[in-house]
């Protein structure tokens, strides 16, 4: 069964965003499903991905760690919520 | 986005909640049941290594919510039977030991709050009752986290004064008891009219007589959220308004209902239910009365106010008993002074004054909440003050609470800071009489008509 988390990337855009996140996501087998990026106002990026984690190699809350690192050094807010937050609030 | 039916819309307007405006898990609250054969006749240590054992597991599943959903869970907290009736004493030793040692156990394991140090005193006070008002003043000072409740009035039954009057005595020695922090031991106090059974939110939570086993009870924080569709709604009129509000709230209750779910299926026990209300902390863009000032009353405690939180309570409960097939608790919106940067801002300007919020709290839950005031407010006056508030439960078949702290040493106007979550708040002035004939008499106001609906 797919495990299917929404990984929502924001902050001031600049090279090697994309790169970090999929690397990260790469190094522990969490396959990318879907993709919606924009820069909003010449500076803003966003991103949104969908991800699978059901062969991933790690747990989310390590996930969550692994990103915490990045986001420092690349100065990005990175969230990480499971799909079912979004069903739930949005759908009947 | 091309692999789910999710919007990008409503992936933002979900994360905009969870970070711009504050939305957040209140409360996760485990029910536990004390009413159980094999727990009679076990000494206090081993009631405290039962409870701490349930204790761990909730603690790691609420974690496991956490960290799965990105969604934060402010308190941690466990409701137990009411003692008096799980535990009956004639003395209060056996009360202030198995609290001091619990509250040594909840530090240890990161419970936020237990409650259930609770009595029902509506026809008058048993031994154990009696046992337990003669420990509350130590317990209450002594310890950090336990919380204590009783119900001294409800629409069957009537109200009883003399309670009331007991529970008055205790208040102003629990505030002396904890002179030192702004009299902060009433803060874990509540006397309830129509106490409810499966509140998840403290002072008042305990796990009622007809609960079964363990439960879990949810309480959502959502006053930001609800803000920010008013705000954005800004020239629409209040019938229209209202069914923004209801939207909003069916989309915040499901978050709740969406944690109680997990956690009971994690842990194996019962999904108890979330509770509606509109919980405010003392944070920026948290405030209920923030969210009665969007609507468009001037200052809160202006006229105005009572019918906006009319507005804004129904709204709430009707969009949320739509998200939800558990709904429970208080479900109103609640109305903390202290923990409320809108409400003490006004008491602080002079607009919002007790006889205002006791009129707001007969269109919401949950009665005068975090009330400062005076430190010489007499025995006989706070027992008036309590007794108003409870006849409005009494007589609108609703609940109604009181949490009052008779501030040592401090008058009107002055500061009283209470920490944390509980946050501070201005002292209120108060019509104070030494003696009140109306409470020196006693006895019980009798059962309103309504209760004879057989």
């Amino acid at each position: 069964m797919k495990k299917r988390v929404v990984i929502l990337v924001i902050g001031e855009d600049k090279v090697g965003i994309v790169y970090n996140i999929s690397k990260i996501l790469y190094e522990n087998n969490i396959n990318i499903e879907d993709v919606t990026q924009k820069v909003l106002d010449t500076m803003i990026f966003t991103m949104i991905m969908l991800v699978d984690m059901s062969k991933s190699k790690i747990s989310i809350s390590d996930l969550r760690k692994e990103f915490e690192a990045v986001s420092k050094e690349i100065n990005v807010r990175i969230d990480l919520h499971h799909e079912d937050l979004f069903y739930s609030m949005h759908r009947v | 986005m091309l692999n789910s039916n999710l919007s990008i819309d409503e992936i933002l307007e979900t994360s905009n909640m969870l970070y711009d405006q504050m939305l957040d898990i209140r409360t996760l609250t485990m029910g536990i049941s004390l009413l159980n054969p094999e727990l009679n006749s076990k000494s206090i240590d081993q009631l405290c290594n039962f409870l701490s054992d349930l204790g761990k597991r909730f603690i790691d599943a609420a974690k496991e919510i956490e960290e799965e959903l990105g969604v934060s869970i402010v308190n941690k907290r466990i409701s137990i039977t009411p003692i008096t009736v799980a535990f009956p004493r004639s003395e209060p030793k056996f009360y202030i030991e198995f609290a001091k040692k619990l509250d040594q156990t909840l530090k240890e394991i990161n419970i936020d709050f237990l409650g259930g140090f609770s009595a029902f005193i509506t026809k008058g006070m048993s031994p154990q009752d009696r046992a337990l008002f003669s420990s509350l003043p130590e317990i209450l000072s002594s310890t950090e986290r336990i919380c204590s409740s009783c119900e001294a009035g409800n629409s069957k039954s009537g109200i009883n004064v003399s309670s009331i009057k007991e529970v008055a005595v205790m208040l102003k020695e629990t505030s002396l008891a904890t002179r030192e922090l702004d009299g902060v031991g009433c803060a874990k106090f509540v006397v309830f009219a129509n106490a409810v059974n499966d509140n998840p939110f403290m002072a008042g939570a305990f796990h009622g007589i007809g609960e079964i086993n363990h439960s879990i009870n949810v309480g959502i924080s959502g006053p930001g959220v609800i803000k920010k569709v008013i705000e954005r709604n800004e020239d629409c009129d209040l019938l229209e308004l209202a069914d923004h509000i209801k939207r909003a709230s069916f989309k915040i209750t499901r978050l709740g209902e969406l944690v109680g779910r997990k956690a009971a299926k994690i842990l194996d026990i019962r999904f108890g239910s979330v509770d509606l209300s509109l919980a405010p902390t003392p944070r920026e863009n948290d405030s209920v009365a923030g969210v009665l000032e969007a609507i468009g009353v001037p200052c809160v405690g202006f006229p105005g106010t009572t019918g906006a939180l009319a507005l804004l309570t129904d709204a709430v409960k009707k969009g949320g008993s739509m998200a939800s097939s558990r709904v429970g608790g208080l479900s109103g919106a609640f109305i903390p002074v202290s923990e409320d940067l809108g409400m003490i801002d006004a008491v602080k300007n002079g607009s919002l004054c007790i006889e205002k919020l006791e009129a707001m709290t007969a269109v919401c839950s949950v009665g005068l909440d975090m009330i400062a005031v005076p430190g010489t407010t007499s025995v006989d006056t706070l027992s008036s003050i309590i007794l108003d508030e409870l006849s409005i439960g009494v007589f609108t078949n609703k609940t109604t609470g009181v949490r009052i702290i008779p501030v040592p040493g401090k008058k009107e106007g002055d500061m009283a800071y209470f920490g944390g979550l509980l946050g501070y708040s201005p002292i209120l002035p108060v019509k104070n009489v030494k003696k009140s004939k109306l409470i020196e008499r006693g006895g019980m106001i009798p059962a309103p008509i309504t209760s004879l609906r057989n």
